[in-house]
């Protein structure tokens, strides 16, 4: 039934794997405008995906039609094999929108920011734990936020605030990360070090990525100067890992935060945040 | 003083303390997801409830709670309309409730309906089955907003984040609606429904002031709104002014002295 033609993992020997997104000749029009027209891709566990495209190209609602926030006119999503509309196991996604729009005078600290990356079906009717407090903590410690934590949200600059929404995608662990050009209106060095984080995510956990970004050198650096599928004027640049075995923590939290500060120690290349 | 101790009294008492949780509760919702307008436009409406209540001998107050549920219901519907100009939905809605009040109001002149009552509230009328339908919608919100105050913060603060975790945005969102609808209802006979929107909006104000946490304007709005109803309803009894009037000065009150504090402390800082 699936038409998926996808060749990244058939062959490769050792393992089979599954698809995690499979986007099936899908389009989209908003308003009676075309936005996409019979997209079809589908995302590896482990994959890195780099989706490049000029404006209005509709990577973002491509993304956000991933993540169920909007409808296809045509055609199918999956999501970790089950259509989008009937998919449940949302703590396995971490969404990190595009520059997030909340209200600056909002009165949420960025801890209880952080811990309502836990708020979902299965926590229903539910009391936080001390489990869920830890792995908020975790979650900051990662992104080098813990002192931030009892500041409120509107308070820190973009590049803490975008940690902070990367903390919340973080901290179920998820198997599949979704990026939407995470690093815009942040200074270079806080990018530099953001990807760095995310490749090191990619290389040493069982994470599959999926991420716009303007940033045709870190794309082009990470994922190959070609794209390996173009869809109109999406352009997908791939990326597979293997090397989950390197890794020694199992741990997403602990091992971000030892990359931390294993940067820090040797080029101070993180700025981690200095209030105001 | 000895109006303090009296029966009719201490039952507007009562009745004002089960509002001052409630309304600031949900109002502190509807403020941070900018809707603070939604009071005023159900409570408009819920006018029209009563007098038709009135006009046809069904329970006002029942009727008034019918009516601003289906409000509710017809600005989401509107709202989808005119997805990007929401607040206009508003307007449509609150002048329509008006406008069917005014008309309801001229018919029934003939059955001497205390329209007065309605408009600027009447805490000291307030009977026994008043008391409990009050005491009822209190007991409702405060089991809804207990056991979903965490996905309704999440709901508050990134309705697309709530949405991306699975949880059921639009129901969450028309139980906002309905929650509103009771509290606002059951508010009009303490401050009228021309002051209702006041017992919504006002603590959260002073809330946006002072809190640094979701958790501490949770807090504080619950705090400011006792506060307000308890001492608004004794001075209003002691020196006979209007309650409704009374509560809500006193509330405006304590938002300027929180923003003139603040004030001083940047200047000592």
């Amino acid at each position: 039934m699936s038409t998926n033609t996808s060749a990244a993992a058939t062959d490769d020997g050792c393992r089979n794997h599954n698809d995690v997104i499979t986007v099936d000749h899908v389009s989209f029009a908003y308003q009676h405008k075309q936005v996409m027209e019979n997209v079809s891709f589908s995302v590896k566990e482990r994959d890195f995906i780099g989706l490049i495209g000029t404006n209005g190209a509709g990577k973002t609602t491509l993304l956000r039609m991933i993540v169920g926030l909007h409808k296809p006119s045509s055609g199918q999503i999956r999501l970790f094999g089950e259509p989008v509309g009937k998919f449940k196991e949302w703590e396995r996604i971490g969404y990190v929108p595009q520059r997030n729009a909340f209200n600056p005078q909002f009165p949420a600290t960025v801890h209880e920011v952080v811990l309502s990356g836990l708020y979902g079906r299965k926590k229903l009717f539910k009391r936080l734990n001390r489990g869920d407090h830890t792995k908020a903590s975790d979650a900051m410690d990662a992104m080098g936020i813990t002192d931030l934590g009892e500041k409120r949200i509107g308070q820190l600059s973009g590049g803490q605030q975008q940690r902070v929404f990367l903390a919340r995608a973080l901290i179920n662990s998820p198997s599949l990360l979704i990026l939407d050009e995470p690093t815009v209106g942040i200074d270079a060095e806080t990018q530099e070090s953001f990807f760095h984080m995310i490749k090191h995510m990619h290389q040493h956990h069982n994470m599959t990525f999926l991420m716009v970004s303007h940033d045709m050198e870190m794309i082009r650096g990470y994922l190959g100067e070609e794209p390996a599928s173009s869809a109109g004027k999406l352009h997908f640049y791939i990326k597979h890992s293997h090397e989950t075995q390197d890794c020694v923590e199992s741990n997403l939290a602990h091992s971000l935060k030892g990359l931390r500060e294993r940067m820090e120690g040797g080029r101070e290349v993180i700025a981690i945040g200095n209030s105001n | 003083m000895e109006i303090l101790t009296s029966e009719f009294f201490q039952k507007a008492l009562l009745g004002g303390l089960f509002i001052g949780i409630t309304a600031p509760l949900v109002g502190l919702f509807l403020v941070l997801r900018r809707l603070s307008m939604i009071g005023d436009t159900l409570s408009h409406v819920a006018i029209a409830g009563v007098a038709l209540g009135f006009l046809t001998g069904v329970y006002p107050l029942v009727a008034g709670i019918a009516f601003s549920i289906a409000a509710s219901f017809a600005i989401e519907k509107l709202r989808k309309a005119y997805k990007t100009y929401a607040e206009l939905s508003l307007a449509i809605i609150m002048s329509g409730g008006i406008a069917l009040a005014s008309i309801l109001f001229t018919l029934g002149k003939s059955y001497s309906m205390n329209v007065n009552s309605y408009l600027f509230g009447s805490i000291y009328t307030l009977n026994s089955t008043d008391l409990c339908i009050i005491g009822g919608v209190t007991g409702a919100v405060l089991i809804v907003i207990g056991t979903q105050v965490k996905e309704l913060f999440l709901l508050t603060f990134d309705e697309e984040a709530a949405a991306v975790s699975g949880l059921p945005v639009r129901f969450y969102n028309v139980m906002i609606s309905v929650l509103t609808a009771l509290i606002i209802s059951v508010s009009i006979k303490i401050v009228g429904a021309l002051l209702v929107s006041a017992l919504l909006t006002i603590p959260a104000a002073c809330s946006l002031i002072i809190a640094r946490s979701f958790k501490q304007s949770v807090i504080a709005v619950v705090v400011i709104g006792e506060f307000a109803l308890l001492f608004g309803l004794i001075i209003a009894g002691v020196w006979n002014l209007a309650p409704g009037g009374t509560i809500v000065l006193l509330l405006i009150f304590i938002l300027l002295l929180l923003l003139a504090s603040r004030r001083g402390l940047r200047l000592f800082n």
